[in-house]
């Protein structure tokens, strides 16, 4: 197809699909791409390949065997998503939750977030090239792994936490676990900012790349690590605290100027954050009970309808449950943050090198089967 | 001027990074050649469920309630039994889960009234087929008896 | 000087031709082992270990493998020139051990224009990623083959310009030559820029991270080598890896003394020996520098090249010359 514009000269634009089967880990994401010589004109991302009808299932179970499902939505966040649900109908049925569930179930969620994090930065890099800070991140997040395995039995699906609390209640060997792996990670950013952060082709590669500005991701509704590096500092954590957030003292870091690279130390900053939280956690950590005793097996919530919104670690995702009185929800929508996320690409794209495409789509950090549900 | 500062500042942080891999290189591996060391599981590792054997009865306590059977949300369950006396509790005859549509929630662990379910520590499950997937637990836990009795006389017969 | 069998000049020829086309080989052979180690460590893993203590045989499986691999004709490529292709890429490389000073008496051929042959016919390796990508019929081999030789030409000119620094200053292209006069200092510490700029370039040569746009795992498909299945691929691969040692050799002849112990000690260790150790541990360098980096975009490496190589390269040049001139 050539196009003549005024000058007289024409360009050939062609199309080149950045397929289904990608190299980078993302899941199963299509951008249809219109190319004019190396230079992107037009970019259109494709979903719905990995769509699994989560639901429609939801209408179709009890609240509590919903619980599977809620891991697998966004299943590097499992344990934040089955937080998130928890959460919601809690607030549906009016359950209360003792103190140490609490303090329980925010570990456990920011210990996900930062393993979410570290496999993030692991891909991110290795799409750009580098083989070896994939391996070394994903050395760490063994250990994240390792010690939510040994409370609640599963590496990436947890299914751990309960109406009203948590399955298990954590021991010594739990927090003995997390306090060595948090001063593992103390010598490990040191690392990492010589290997990664401050290294000039890495730098290269991330600055002035990707510019979202703040009015842009407000109109396509972008949250979470991105919206935070555009300068909004908008965290759910503190804008909406639930559970005990509002008792922890922690950072929201932000960016200034949107690109690339303000998004990595966004995420990077966010990981130590999310480590200084687990400490004052643990140092809070309150006896009690782990689940409260007075949650019946059939749940039968009151007629109405609950929007329950949780930081998970790719942005604002709730969950929206209607209910008529029956064991199982009427409706239960998901909100998550990588359709927004993922749709600002239409306006970024146009005008960067396909090199640039596959930084820009790696720094925004998207998970599709998340879109698709 | 700025010119050659970046030139010199890139190129030592380019410096720095190799230093980071080199230390590396001498640091020790974290990989387990696997078939020749297994790492030990975790005790709260979930793999598919099997029946607990209890001190007191020597069996299990299964009552056919098919509170497990209704709670799965992914239809894994199938349950049947038989009442062996008139008054008394039904006994399980038949107890098959199918593996393949599993998602180790442990709705049922939990809800079981004689806490009669529990997790195994089973990961090295390899099939050809889907009915490979299908378990049968009774049977399983026959094997796990007899295994025992193998393992009794072996110590008895050492120990005589 | 036909003394007999033994001393006439086709019998250390043909000796020498044969002791070339082993030693490649073996030495692609472990250099492949070699990698595959490095990278396993570097990354907190052991590489190969099944095949053979420590996976040594891995690499001769390997072949065996790609040679028993179907060999893939895509449809509407041009024939003669997709299966020329691997066979250009590996030929020339070889007619660079013809001239590499091994030890004081063991070069196969002593030219007094050893250097210009060496980077002569390593030259022709572009020429046949050029011809591979394009005889592949398929647009993304060609894009990857375009870029390629847009890199090699760019930086062929600093490592041409470092290596005339050294030359300059030894007045002759003779291999032999060169090396003898570093029996005192070694050249890296007397041109520490111009050796540089030639190892990095060199990088740049043989397609090696962070520099390796054109081959495998680049950010669409797998660079020009992409239809390429079974030995063709294999040819590909064995000539980068044998492309890295005639580099590593040069630069050693060049920069770091050759067959020379430092400062001209020997050690009673046999030249031959000096020169292997510098050439792999330059080698290990290159290869430690693959695993640490994420790749530069190619734009940003020409850039690099035009804006920043060869201006320094320039500037070494000039100011060689006039010490040369003074001194």
């Amino acid at each position: 197809m050539a196009e003549q514009d005024g000058t007289q000269a024409y360009r050939r634009i062609y199309t080149l699909n950045l397929g289904p089967q990608h190299p980078s880990t993302h899941g199963v994401l299509r951008i249809l791409l219109d190319l004019d010589g190396e230079y992107i004109v037009k970019a259109d991302p494709i979903i719905g390949y990995g769509h699994r009808g989560h639901e429609k299932m939801g209408e179709n179970r009890q609240y509590k065997q919903f619980l599977p499902n809620a891991s697998r939505l966004d299943y590097l966040s499992g344990m934040l998503f089955n937080h998130g649900f928890v959460l919601a109908v809690e607030k549906l049925v009016g359950i209360e939750v003792p103190e140490r569930a609490k303090y329980i179930r925010v570990i456990a969620s920011e210990l996900n977030r930062i393993s979410s994090h570290l496999l993030w930065f692991g891909t991110y890099v290795m799409d750009l090239g580098g083989f070896t800070p994939f391996l070394y991140a994903f050395d760490d997040r063994e250990q994240i792994l390792d010690i939510l395995d040994s409370v609640s039995g599963s590496r990436l699906t947890y299914s751990y936490c309960r109406f009203g609390g948590v399955t298990r209640d954590i021991d010594s060997k739990f927090i003995d676990m997390t306090r060595a792996f948090l001063k593992r990670m103390e010598t490990r950013w040191a690392d990492y900012d010589d290997l990664v952060t401050k290294n000039i082709i890495f730098i290269h590669r991330t600055r002035d790349v990707g510019i979202i500005d703040a009015e842009l991701a407000r109109q396509y509704g972008v949250t979470g690590p991105n919206l935070r590096a555009c300068g909004v500092a908008f965290d759910v954590r503190r804008i909406e605290p639930y559970e005990v957030y509002d008792r922890l003292d922690f950072e929201v870091p932000t960016g200034s100027k949107g690109d690339a690279l303000d998004r990595y130390n966004v995420r990077f900053n966010e990981m130590q954050q999310s480590c200084r939280i687990i400490d004052q956690a643990l140092d809070q950590l309150p006896g009690g009970d782990f689940l409260t005793k007075k949650v019946p097996q059939k749940l039968g919530p009151p007629k109405g309808e609950v929007y329950s919104a949780f930081e998970s670690a790719r942005g604002l995702s709730a969950f929206y449950l209607v209910s008529d009185g029956s064991p199982g929800p009427y409706r239960c929508h998901i909100r998550v943050p990588s359709f927004g996320n993922l749709n600002v690409l239409n306006e970024v794209l146009p005008g960067t090198l396909v090199a640039d495409a596959i930084s820009i789509l790696g720094s925004i950090d998207v998970v599709i089967p998340e879109i698709d549900r | 001027m700025s010119y050659f500062k970046e030139i010199f500042y890139g190129g030592l942080s380019l410096i720095e990074g190799m230093a980071v891999t080199v230390r590396r290189l001498f640091r020790p591996l974290v990989t387990v050649q696997y078939p020749r060391k297994k790492i030990p599981l975790s005790s709260a590792y979930r793999g598919h469920i099997e029946l607990k054997v209890f001190e007191d009865t020597g069996t299990h306590k299964c009552i056919v309630c098919l509170n497990c059977e209704k709670t799965c949300p992914s239809g894994v369950i199938a349950v049947q039994g038989v009442k062996l006396k008139e008054k008394g509790p039904k006994t399980a005859t038949n107890y098959v889960i199918d593996f393949s549509k599993c998602s180790l929630c442990g709705l049922c662990v939990e809800i079981c009234p004689t806490q009669t379910l529990q997790y195994s520590k089973e990961y090295e499950l390899v099939g050809e087929t889907q009915s490979d997937c299908v378990i049968d637990l009774l049977a399983r836990l026959a094997k796990q008896a007899e295994a025992r009795e193998a393992a009794e006389k072996k110590t008895q017969g050492l120990a005589a | 000087m036909s003394e007999g069998l033994f001393g006439s000049e086709w019998f250390r020829l043909i000796l020498g031709l044969l002791i070339v086309l082993g030693f490649s080989q073996l030495n692609a052979l472990f250099l492949v082992w070699l990698e595959r180690k490095v990278a396993g460590h570097i990354q907190l893993r052991p590489g190969p270990m099944e095949v053979g203590p420590h996976g040594i045989l891995q690499t001769i499986m390997d072949g065996i493998k790609l040679v028993g691999k179907e060999l893939i004709l895509p449809l509407k490529a041009d024939r003669k020139l997709f299966f020329l292709a691997p066979v250009l890429v590996f030929m020339p490389v070889l007619v660079g051990f013809l001239v590499l000073p091994f030890g004081p008496s063991m070069i196969i051929r002593d030219m007094n224009l050893g250097v210009l042959l060496v980077f002569a016919f390593s030259t022709f390796t572009v020429l046949a990623i050029l011809a591979g990508g394009w005889a592949s019929n398929n647009k993304y081999a060609l894009l990857g083959a375009i870029r390629s030789v847009a890199q090699n030409v760019a930086y062929e000119i600093p490592l041409l310009l470092a290596v005339m620094s050294v030359v300059l200053m030894v007045n002759s292209l003779s291999f032999s030559e060169i090396v003898r006069s570093q029996k005192s200092i070694w050249f890296i510490f007397l041109q520490p820029v111009a050796g540089l700029i030639y190892l990095i370039s060199a990088t740049a040569e043989t397609n090696r991270a962070p520099f390796d746009i054109p081959e495998a795992e680049s950010e669409l498909v797998a660079g020009f080598h992409t239809e390429y299945s079974g030995m063709g691929f294999g040819l590909f691969f064995l000539a980068e890896y044998t492309n890295m040692f005639i580099v590593c050799a040069v630069a050693t002849s060049l920069f770091f003394g050759g067959w020379n112990g430092p400062f001209g000690i020997s050690l009673g260790i046999p030249g031959v020996f000096w020169f292997l150790f510098k050439t792999y541990i330059l080698i290990f360098v290159i290869m430690w520098v693959r695993w640490t980096f994420p790749r530069v975009r190619f734009d940003q490496l020409m850039n690099f090249s035009w804006k920043v190589m060869i201006p320094l390269s320039l500037a070494n040049l000039v100011v060689t010359a006039i010490v040369v001139k003074l001194i």
